[in-house]
Formats: C-alpha cells, structure tokens, sequence
C-alpha cells in the first residue's frame, strides 16, 4: 500500500502543482522519485508530528494541498488537537495519511499500533475517513480525497497486502464496494480485512452459506443506501476492521442502526477489543489474538448464523 | 468590549496591544479592500484571548466597521472572545489553544516560497505560550529552511494565567533559548511604538534566519490599576472600572 501511495503522490503532484508532501522522518527512500522531482513541494518536518498537521494547515490557508504521511498511530493520536482545530475546524485541505494502521505495525508493540484512530478522526467535524483495501482503492483514495479539498484521513497498510480488485475499480467516496455476491449473510469489511473477510467467505461457503463481501472503505460518510439495503436484505451483517469494535467501523454502523428501529439484520461487530497487546508478535499473531483469522471470524458468523436459524444452516 | 461581553483577558490584549497597532498601522502591507490578495503580508495573532485587541486593529484599519466591536461576544455574531476561522476579513488565522501560530505562519512562510510570492509572516505568542512544546518543534524547523521571511513576536509581560512566566516554567533565558534554537533575535520595548515599528519592517533582516523579538511589555498596560496585576487576566471590569480606565487613556 505504501509503495502505491508514494507511486501516486508522484503521478498527483506531475499534474497539479500545489501538492506538497510533508513526512515526519519516515518512508526512507520510499518518496525519491517525488524528492528528485519536486524538492520544492517535499519535507521532512522532523519526528514532530504536531507541527506537521498545523504547519500543513497554514500551507493550505495559502492555497496549497498538504498531504501529511507518518505511522498513523503518530499522526493521529500524537496531534489530535491540531487535527481538530486546524484541520477540521478551519476546514482545510489537507489530507492526513496514517501508514501501518490497525495492527500493521504488532511486532514493534502497541506504541506502533493505531486501532483507535477511525474512532478519533471520525467524530471531528468536516472530517472524512477512508481506509482503502488494497493498493488499488490507496491510489483512487488519494486521487478522490486531493480532487475533494476538504479534510480527510486515508488509513493504510504497510506493503504486500493481496489485491482485492484486478484492476482499478470505479471508487468513488461514500460509495462501498462490492467485492463478491452473495446472499445469506453480509460481510463488510474496512481496511486491509478485505482479503481477510474474503477468505472467511470462502470459509462459510463450506457451510453453504453464501455471503456477500464489500470494501467499505469510507468510515466517514457511511454509504446509507448500501447499509439500508444490506440490512433489509440479510439475517446478518457482519463488520470487520483491524480496530476496536468500540467506536470504530462497527461503532458508527451501530449509532446508525440506532436510529432505524425494526430492520431485519442482526450487526456483529468483529475487531480488536478493548484492550491492548503486551506481548511480542506481529501482525498474524496479534489477529489471532483478536479473532480476526479467517477461521474466527467465519467461525463467529457460523455460530450467529446457527443461533438465528435455530441449527444448522438449510 | 470586555465589560459589554463580560469578558475577560484585558489585561492580556492591553499588553499586546501596541504591537499590533505597530504592526497594523506601520508595518504590514496589507489592503482592506483586499483581503485575500495572495502576496498580501500575514500576521497571525496566536494568543488568540487577546483578540479584542486584534478585532479593534481590523476595525480601525478598515476591515470591519467599527460599530462592529459592539458584537464582541455577543451570541450569533461574529466576534467571538477567541477567534473562529474566517470570522471577520483580515483574520489570517483561528486561535485560542495556545502553541499554533507559530507552525501556522511556517506553513505560510514555505507557501510563499513554493508560490514565488514575496510576502512576510509575522506570529504574535505570548511568554506563557512558550510552554507549548509544539511551540518548540516549529522553533527547531523554521531555521532549517532559512526561513527569513518569518518573524516571532514574543509578548513578554512576564505573567501567565497563574503566575509568574519564569517561574512556572524554566522561560528564561528567553532570548537566548531562541538563538540557540537556529534564530536571529532582537530584545526590545514593546510598547516603544518607533522601535517596535522599526524592528517589525526590518524583516528579513540579512541573516538568511527567521527573526525572533523578545518584546518587554507590562501586563494591563495604560491602565494604573490593571498595569502588572494578574487579576486582569480573567476578570471582567465593571461599569466604574470601564469609566476610569477610559479616563486613564484619554477616552473620556
């Protein structure tokens, strides 16, 4: 994801000529080809994350397009406040890009882990989240959010997650994508569990259950119409982020059920918990931790599934 | 405009006060009929409690009616006691949490090189504000990318909202603390109108570095019984108070 971002950022700034790419001290190499071309439009603001967001603020008072990039644990959480009031309330260009979100980043320890940061950004107002699936949906999430001048916070990867789509898809923002059809249950997934709740579908179909899989890649603004349809049209539907299942993907799919009394779908909400993670492991370890294999997630949705139908499935 | 919002802060906006006139009236090139011209020059008022003080400068330069400052505080108008963005033209910045002009006025200052536009940044804190960290990951930046075309003014009156600004934090030594960050600096009288003009339009200032003044101001300054009285930094004047003040000032 990070090389598709940085691949972007390049073919972005070729065309307009107020991007500018500010860093933390991070990405080593990974934005030369941008550096070589466009010195001018690229700094390193230094392990100093406050100051980027709000120096990226006073560029876009100026006009400018600011796209801030750093570990999303430290470019969220570490200077919130600057988010808050000189992004979102000032309501700026600038669009904040949290590189190893989730559990991405498990083996350096929860200092580096961000599975609290769609529930932080979400609440700011003019705020919009996208957390792309795979490096296809990362470069369309760049593209969409600069062409939308607002704030936004894109949630990405690290590098080498599978594709979910064999070639770009038509993206847009607020707009979930479906992935594969089915019809018994409903899995949304957010962020690189795409391929994950793929693979617990391929799971479930071994139960003949079939469900259907979507990129719901825009935390913020839900896309409504696909919530409303999906929980006329299902027993259940099923939300799946690398995030606490507090306040989270899950969390605003549940405020907004909360005010549609009477639909037909039951939500399970699947993420991490609300605890941390003090031991040594990565990324596989720590969704086993979770629940959030394959084989856990289907095996939740099998026992739901089972519950409401009151046995098995058929 | 304190008394009629019953609000407080006059003692901070009277001591920042005459920076701004200097700065307003003497040093920025800047046109009320154009208010967003690109290469206008910036001035951000990062204290933003202070921003009576700021909104009577944009009233009397031009850039709202002065009737206007009748609205300060008042609910559904737009001057509220902290700026909010874009709340009258003129205002370059939103303030009110402490410790974010100065990276703002650095995001301006590297706009105007990226768009070959040759305008000055000026970012007014407080010495309390100094205690923001964020204040300090801007400091180390800004020398960096030699970026003579900022300047910091330092409203140096020696309080904060509880006490003494060198003694809640280790403030001092001021000036020095700002060379040693990469700036050149400048110490001054803060309410000597002809130095505090002088030194503002001496920007840059031929060192290739952002400019940093330490101005010496009083707290509550014009007003005997406000003058370096910390009380005046949350307390609303009465209706005698507002009278003998004005008197004080020539007002009356």
């Amino acid at each position: 994801m990070r090389n598709a971002f940085a691949q972007e950022m390049t073919a972005l700034a070729d065309q307009d000529a107020s991007i500018v790419l500010l860093t933390a001290d991070i990405g080593n190499r990974l934005f030369n080809p941008y550096k070589d071309r466009y010195p001018q439009r690229f700094y390193n603001c230094g392990v100093a994350e406050a100051h980027m967001i709000t120096m990226a603020a006073g560029m876009a008072l100026c006009g400018l397009k600011p796209v801030a990039y750093t570990i999303a644990s430290f470019n969220t959480a570490r200077c919130y406040e600057q988010i808050k009031l000189d992004v979102c309330y000032a309501n700026l260009p600038v669009v904040i890009v949290g590189v190893g979100a989730g559990l991405a980043y498990a083996a350096n320890g929860a200092t580096h882990e961000a599975c609290e940061d769609i529930a932080m950004l979400r609440v700011l107002p003019n705020m919009t989240v996208v957390c792309p699936a795979d490096a296809w949906e990362v470069r369309c999430a760049i593209r969409e959010s600069l062409k939308r001048c607002a704030p936004a916070y894109i949630r990405l990867g690290k590098k080498n997650e599978p594709l979910v789509h064999e070639q770009e898809p038509d993206f847009r923002i607020g707009k979930a994508a479906i992935l594969r059809r089915g019809t018994d249950v409903c899995l949304l997934s957010t962020g690189c569990m795409a391929p994950v709740a793929l693979e617990a579908a391929d799971r479930l179909r071994e139960h003949d259950i079939g469900s259907e899989v979507t990129s719901f890649h825009t935390v913020k603004p839900l896309d409504e119409d696909y919530l409303a349809r999906a929980f006329a049209d299902y027993d259940v539907v099923v939300t799946i982020e690398e995030h606490s299942i507090l306040g989270g993907f899950g969390g605003s799919v549940a405020e907004w059920m909360s005010s549609r009394p009477g639909l037909r779908a039951r939500l399970l909400t699947l993420g991490t918990g609300d605890s941390f993670l003090y031991e040594a492991g990565d990324q596989e370890f720590a969704r086993m931790h979770f629940g959030l294999t394959p084989e856990a997630i289907a095996g939740r949705i099998l026992s739901l599934y089972r519950e409401l139908r009151g046995g098995d499935p058929r | 405009m304190a008394h009629r919002a019953r609000a407080g802060h006059v003692g901070s906006s009277l001591s920042c006060v005459d920076i701004l006139t200097a700065a307003y009236f003497g040093v920025l090139s800047i046109d009320p009929g154009l208010p967003d011209d690109p290469c206008r020059d910036r001035m951000i008022l990062s204290k933003g409690h202070a921003a009576a003080a700021l909104y009577a400068c944009l009233a009397f330069k031009g850039f709202i009616p002065v009737e206007h400052l009748e609205w300060y505080g008042r609910p559904g108008k737009n001057l509220p006691e902290h700026p909010s963005p874009n709340c009258v033209p003129g205002l370059e910045a939103h303030s009110g949490s402490l410790g974010h002009g100065l990276s703002l006025g650095i995001g301006m200052a590297l706009a105007g090189r990226i768009q070959k536009c040759d305008f000055r940044v000026y970012v007014l804190m407080s010495d309390g504000e100094c205690n923001e960290g964020a204040v300090w990951e801007a400091a180390m930046f800004a020398p960096v990318h030699g970026l003579d075309n900022l300047l910091v003014i330092i409203d140096y009156n020696k309080w904060q909202a509880t006490g003494r600004s060198d003694e809640i934090m280790a403030l001092q030594p001021l000036r020095q603390k700002w060379e040693a960050f990469g700036w050149s600096s400048r110490e001054i009288d803060g309410h000597d109108m002809g130095t505090l003009v002088r030194t503002l339009s001496n920007l840059p200032d031929g060192t290739g570095k952002p400019l940093a003044v330490i101005a010496h101001t009083i707290k509550g300054k014009g007003v005997s019984f406000m003058e370096d009285d910390n009380n005046w930094h949350y307390r609303v004047p009465n209706e005698q108070e507002v009278f003998l003040a004005r008197r004080e000032l020539g007002l009356e």
